[in-house]
């Protein structure tokens, strides 16, 4: 595995470099907004990154909650199974399919389940026990970074192209501003937690904002959006030759995502492990046991400083 | 059940009886949110027909920094001679000790909105365009989402560091949708301009969405230690 991380480290700097080069050489001009346009490139891929990384934070919470005892586990598991296979069956039913938006494809959305349904199966067999929180962790921190990048890329483009920098009240950017907000105030309370089952605490505050995000959507429903259509299933079109570099330059940011979170992973894996070990020699430190443990808490869940 | 409920009406008369021989919570919200009108009025000087569309924002933040108050000193008042860890080792429900909680919050923020409101009538010349009646259930959803989430949070917050600061940072982010809607309901009803029904089923389905995500979660929380 350490073996890797240089190749992809390598693999990765190229793969930015080309997406850059197509960002701002290859892709055509747009014809209304001119060059400005060419911050999608960066703006967009960084939103589905984090969208990404902040899913599969609520799924490593979910099952690091689950996992408290058998009986939920076994409960999750199958509440999980029950979504998939509603999620890939339902689309397909006429009264359900009118009600998918333009551009969305019934199959396109019940592979979208599956995957998702998929997700939590498959990190739960490679992350067992704590590595599920080192996992929530991990995709907070680097998702928030990613989400910030997309609250700062925004406005840069609103301004010339709205001639406003923020529109209050629109659903796209209220929901992302709330979504970032709510982990920000995650990786608060995991930094400012001195007990040492902040893990679990974090977990229900992870569950909490993810119930919180639908109801943000719900509540600016009244609201026109300015914010342009999505690029994929919402209807908005898009040159394919634009395309094709998006999705190159996606493609560069999930393998960048995916060398940040790899290696803040090994970092927090080994920041635990010291602490785990120092405890220890605490412990058996001569004349130290009694009146040092019951003193220090083992303060395993905060973040470094 | 019945057990549930006595334990609960239990902790309730309780924490009434406490906070009812000192009335420290009660003044000081009660003071604070004079203080946030008198201050809003010196700064913005509005004319009725203005005040009628910021007022409501205004009602809400008022509300919502003093429930910080009552809030904060839930649970702070258990950890003196370790009754916190008395509950948590009886083997009464903690959804019980939850719902007392939540009930005394929202009775205490209630009677706070039910004295503040004339008060804001007359220093803001509000004269309600709408259907008034609609402000009662709007203040009644509004004060549950405030409270019930309130006193979740400060029910996490207790093992961290800067206690009485952590609790708005976790509830506010999550309390926006719930603001949302007691601030445009409100708007709403005041102006009478829309119906505010849509923010009024917002507020209820807020309700009752976080009111079973604390139910679920709570004993995971105040086990956690």
């Amino acid at each position: 595995m350490k073996k890797a991380f240089p190749i992809l480290v390598v693999l990765t700097t190229i793969l930015l470099g080309y997406a850059f080069y197509q960002a701002l050489w290859v892709a055509p001009t747009d014809s209304l907004q001119g060059d400005v346009y060419r911050i999608i490139y960066y703006h967009v891929p960084s939103a589905w990154t984090a969208f990404l990384l902040f899913f599969i934070n609520f799924i490593a919470s979910v099952q690091y909650l689950a996992n408290a005892k058998p009986s939920t586990k076994r409960a999750a598991r199958w509440v999980v199974i029950v979504i998939g296979v509603i999620g890939a069956v339902a689309p397909f039913i006429p009264q359900v399919k009118q009600q998918l938006p333009t551009g969305m494809y019934p199959s396109s959305v019940a592979t979208t389940v599956l995957i998702i349904a998929g997700l939590y199966f498959v990190i739960g067999k490679y992350f067992p026990g704590q590595s599920l929180d080192l996992l929530a962790v991990t995709s907070a921190e680097v998702g928030v970074v990613f989400c910030t990048i997309v609250l700062i890329t925004g406005p840069i483009w609103a301004r010339p192209v709205w001639g406003i920098w923020w529109a209050p009240g629109d659903i796209r950017l209220t929901s992302t501003l709330v979504l970032w907000l709510i982990y920000v105030s995650y990786l608060v309370l995991r930094r400012f937690s001195d007990s040492a089952q902040t893990q679990k605490l974090a977990a229900v505050l992870a569950v909490f904002g993810a119930l919180d995000v639908p109801l943000v959507y719900f509540s600016i429903w009244f609201f026109r959006t300015q914010h342009p259509q999505p690029v994929i299933g919402g209807g908005g079109s898009m040159d394919p030759r634009m395309l094709h570099v998006l999705l190159i330059s996606w493609m560069a940011f999930l393998c960048f995502a995916f060398l940040v979170c790899w290696s803040r992973y090994g970092l927090e894996k080994l920041r635990r492990e010291v602490e785990e070990a120092e405890a220890l020699e605490s412990l058996l430190e001569p004349g130290g046991p009694t009146t040092q443990t019951s003193q220090s808490k083992v303060p395993l869940s905060r973040s470094p400083q | 059940m019945r057990l549930f409920w006595s334990i609960t009406l239990a902790t309730l008369t309780k924490d009434i009886r406490l906070e009812w021989r000192s009335k420290d919570a009660l003044n000081a919200m009660l003071f604070f949110s004079l203080l946030v009108v008198v201050i809003f009025v010196f700064s913005f000087d509005p004319l009725a027909e203005e005040s009628r569309h910021i007022v409501g924002g205004l009602v809400w933040i008022a509300f919502l920094f003093a429930a910080m108050v009552a809030l904060n000193q839930t649970w702070a008042r258990e950890l003196r001679n370790q009754v916190l860890d008395g509950y948590r080792v009886s083997p009464a429900p903690a959804t019980a000790l939850f719902v007392a909680k939540v009930l005394g919050n929202f009775l205490l923020v209630s009677l706070l909105e039910a004295l503040m409101a004339p008060l804001f009538v007359i220093f803001y010349n509000l004269r309600v365009l709408g259907p008034a009646w609609q402000l009662i259930p709007v203040a009644l959803l509004g004060t549950w989402a405030l409270v019930v989430n309130g006193t979740f949070f400060a029910a996490m917050s207790l093992r961290t560091r800067s206690r009485e600061l952590m609790l708005p940072l976790l509830l506010f982010p999550v309390s926006i949708p719930a603001v949302i809607g007691m601030v445009a309901a409100t708007t709403s009803i005041l102006t009478g301009d829309d119906p505010a029904h849509f923010y009024i089923v917002l507020l209820l389905t807020y309700d009752v969405v976080f009111t079973t995500a604390c139910l679920a979660l709570f004993e995971t929380v105040l086990q956690a230690e």
